[in-house]
């Protein structure tokens, strides 16, 4: 990140402009100056360019922002950007909850699916990937084929026949549907972007402590573990971040308003027609997007060349 | 889709047909004593890694998707047991079924502009980035924010404020004097206010097309200044087809991700898919069926048309891909 050094070269190139040592005199060739200072205007636009981008695609969040410190009346009034008479009784609001139930209570049920969301994803698809990328035997190919084929399958197709499943076996109405799944390696983005990493590093540490008499067991654990700790962390900070935002499995399955995780929880501010209660449905929308936006901040780094490099999209 | 390798689509390598992966290295010439042994060792040891997988795979996936085809030709609503129907299901959602025809609808104009949008502003914005490289990183991450919390119910509330009479979209546009009103509650606007939704995360792919383009060889470029190729000239020469494995892999994941959609819909219409069902997409209709109204035989028909549909869509990129994918290095 070079947030810091930002608009520095545009900076020094102007500076070399008008320096007067670098103008070319009059009668000698100007060709290097002129070139300069197209380059000079180009970037000059492309910051402009990019920074009224960045105003447009980051508006929405600044705007909520802004929204939870508006007192109710506001809305509907003052559209803007700034409250009028800014206001803090919308945090105190959402801080009791919502259906008698207080909003830590919210907090805490999602940070319990997305905690076990990332343990088990990171587990199970270690393992699979390692068996994917490094040990031969047979229908390997079908299998890996079968697994990349997942990767386009509509989840929906899959929805009723799980439902079923998991009713059956008395799980709705607790966290089972939601945290199982994921200690089975259910979502192939994970193993594919883990057998991609593990191919990419070389054999011969392995086959060493093949010679030496190490198992599969062994090579995974002392080996590859500590190799791929890049791609896990970035596994585990999406799928902390998929679980966080995960809406359609908790409406399915949570049915008592106490196991509700936030999502839902805002359902009901947004459920809640009659009365239009603005200021806290935003100011709660702003407290559940806090996690993730303090994880974006925090690991941007590998979020986005986790995208970059492995085709992983958000 | 097997006929084309998988990793090739992912390399950007072609591997010879009917290979998923490339030969092993290690791959034995000839039976040695001994060698059976170890081969059912390291297959033994294969099934162990991919034990918690292939539970999840057959007991999560492959079964109940045989279920849920076996579900679409019954009706069946949870108390009673499914009774076979046939095709009813099918013939009812494509000849008696406005509301299915509508949802197919808006669902296919979504997807149709939707993604071609947010993949044009993906790369466009990915080439200006890759101008220059210092400051790019603060305009790479800020872009990428909105991508990892657009699912979340948080934004698609959000929306519902911005769009909304007298919201600020509203307000900004009618100072220019486009009088529209709000945009969640009128028919004609609610689903443009989905497609701005969509393009508005097209961070994680412009972050992927930047990757790419960066691979691209900058001796291309100078080769083409030198043949006098003028920039437009250079872009359709040089970028489109050496990026074009990232496009059709972008194309390809945004087209499905597309079809998708659910939580946006479900908060911004209250769970409803109006105003006058223009976001009732097919995955919300699907949940209607069947979690509402418990008709769980008609919504698996629905699911399979949905996976049909997703199907013939690869398919056809994956045909396709020959005559406009192209692939640098070994082509066998």
């Amino acid at each position: 990140m070079s947030t810091s050094s930002f608009g520095e070269p545009a900076v020094q190139e102007l500076e070399h402009q008008l320096d007067p040592n670098t103008t070319g005199a009059r009668g000698r060739d100007t060709t290097p100056r002129r070139r300069v200072k197209r380059k000079t205007w180009q970037t000059v636009i492309w910051f402009v360019v990019l920074i009224a981008l960045t105003a447009l695609v980051l508006y929405p969040l600044v705007w909520l922002f802004f929204a939870t410190f508006k007192p109710n009346a506001e809305f509907g009034q003052n559209t803007g950007l700034i409250p009028e008479n800014p206001t803090g009784e919308n945090y105190l609001k959402v801080l009791e909850g919502i259906a008698g139930v207080p909003m830590w209570k919210f907090y805490w049920n999602s940070l319990v699916l997305a905690t076990a969301a990332v343990v088990g994803t990171v587990i199970s698809s270690a393992l699979a990937a390692y068996a994917f990328a490094r040990i031969q035997f047979k229908g390997l190919a079908i299998l890996f084929a079968a697994m990349i084929g997942t990767l386009l399958l509509p989840f929906h197709v899959v929805i009723i026949p799980q439902y079923l499943l998991f009713n059956n076996l008395g799980m709705v109405d607790t966290f089972w549907p939601l945290i199982l799944p994921k200690f089975l390696a259910t979502e192939a983005f994970f193993v594919f972007l883990l057998v991609q990493f593990m191919r990419q590093m070389p054999r011969d540490m392995d086959e060493a402590a093949r010679i030496d008499g190490a198992g599969h067991v062994r090579i995974f654990w002392a080996i590859i573990v500590p190799l791929i700790k890049p791609a896990l962390i970035t596994c585990a900070i999406f799928s902390f971040i998929w679980a966080w935002n995960d809406f359609l499995g908790p409406l399915l399955y949570l049915t008592s308003p106490e196991n509700y995780p936030l999502p839902i929880a805002l359902r009901l501010y947004n459920d809640q027609t009659s009365s239009s209660d603005y200021g806290a449905t935003v100011t709660a929308s702003f407290v559940a997007l806090i996690p993730i936006l303090v994880f974006f901040v925090v690991f941007q780094r590998f979020l986005v060349d986790g995208v970059a490099t492995q085709g992983l999209k958000g | 889709m097997t006929t084309t390798s998988t990793r090739a689509l992912v390399t950007g390598r072609r591997l010879p047909k009917g290979r998923l992966m490339p030969r092993r290295t290690s791959e034995a010439p000839a039976q040695r004593p001994g060698q059976r042994r170890r081969q059912w060792r390291e297959t033994l040891a294969g099934y162990g890694f991919l034990s918690p997988w292939l539970i999840g795979f057959f007991g999560l996936t492959i079964i109940p998707m045989i279920y849920s085809l076996y579900l679409s030709f019954t009706r069946y609503n949870i108390f009673q047991p499914p009774r076979w129907i046939g095709f009813d299901n099918y013939i009812r959602l494509f000849t008696n079924d406005p509301q299915f025809i509508q949802s197919a609808q808006i669902t296919l104009i979504y997807v149709l502009v939707g993604t071609p949008v947010m993949l044009a502003a993906a790369l466009a914005t990915a080439l200006l980035l890759n101008y220059r490289d210092k400051g790019a990183g603060f305009f790479r991450s800020a872009f990428y924010a909105p991508s990892l919390i657009a699912a979340s119910v948080s934004v698609a509330i959000v929306w519902r404020a911005l769009f909304s009479t007298d919201g600020p979209v509203d307000n900004t546009l009618s100072f220019f004097g486009l009088e529209l009103g709000g945009w969640v509650g009128n028919p004609d606007l609610v689903l443009p206010a989905m497609i701005i939704l969509a393009v508005w995360q097209f961070g994680a792919t412009m972050v992927i097309f930047l990757a790419g383009l960066k691979q691209i060889p900058k001796e291309l470029y100078e080769a083409a200044e030198m043949d006098g190729a003028n920039a437009m000239q250079r872009f359709r020469a040089v970028t489109i087809p050496m990026l074009s494995p990232v496009i059709f892999f972008n194309l390809l994941l945004g087209l499905i991700g597309a079809f998708q959609v659910f939580s946006s819909a479900y908060i911004i219409s209250n769970g409803s898919g109006g105003p006058a069902g223009m976001t009732n997409f097919i995955t919300l209709y699907l949940y209607k069926r069947g979690f509402s109204d418990g008709q769980m035989g008609y919504a698996a028909a629905i699911a399979w048309v949905l996976l049909v549909v997703v199907a013939i869509i690869a398919f056809i990129l994956f045909r396709t891909q020959r005559s406009w994918v192209h692939y640098s290095g070994d082509n066998r």
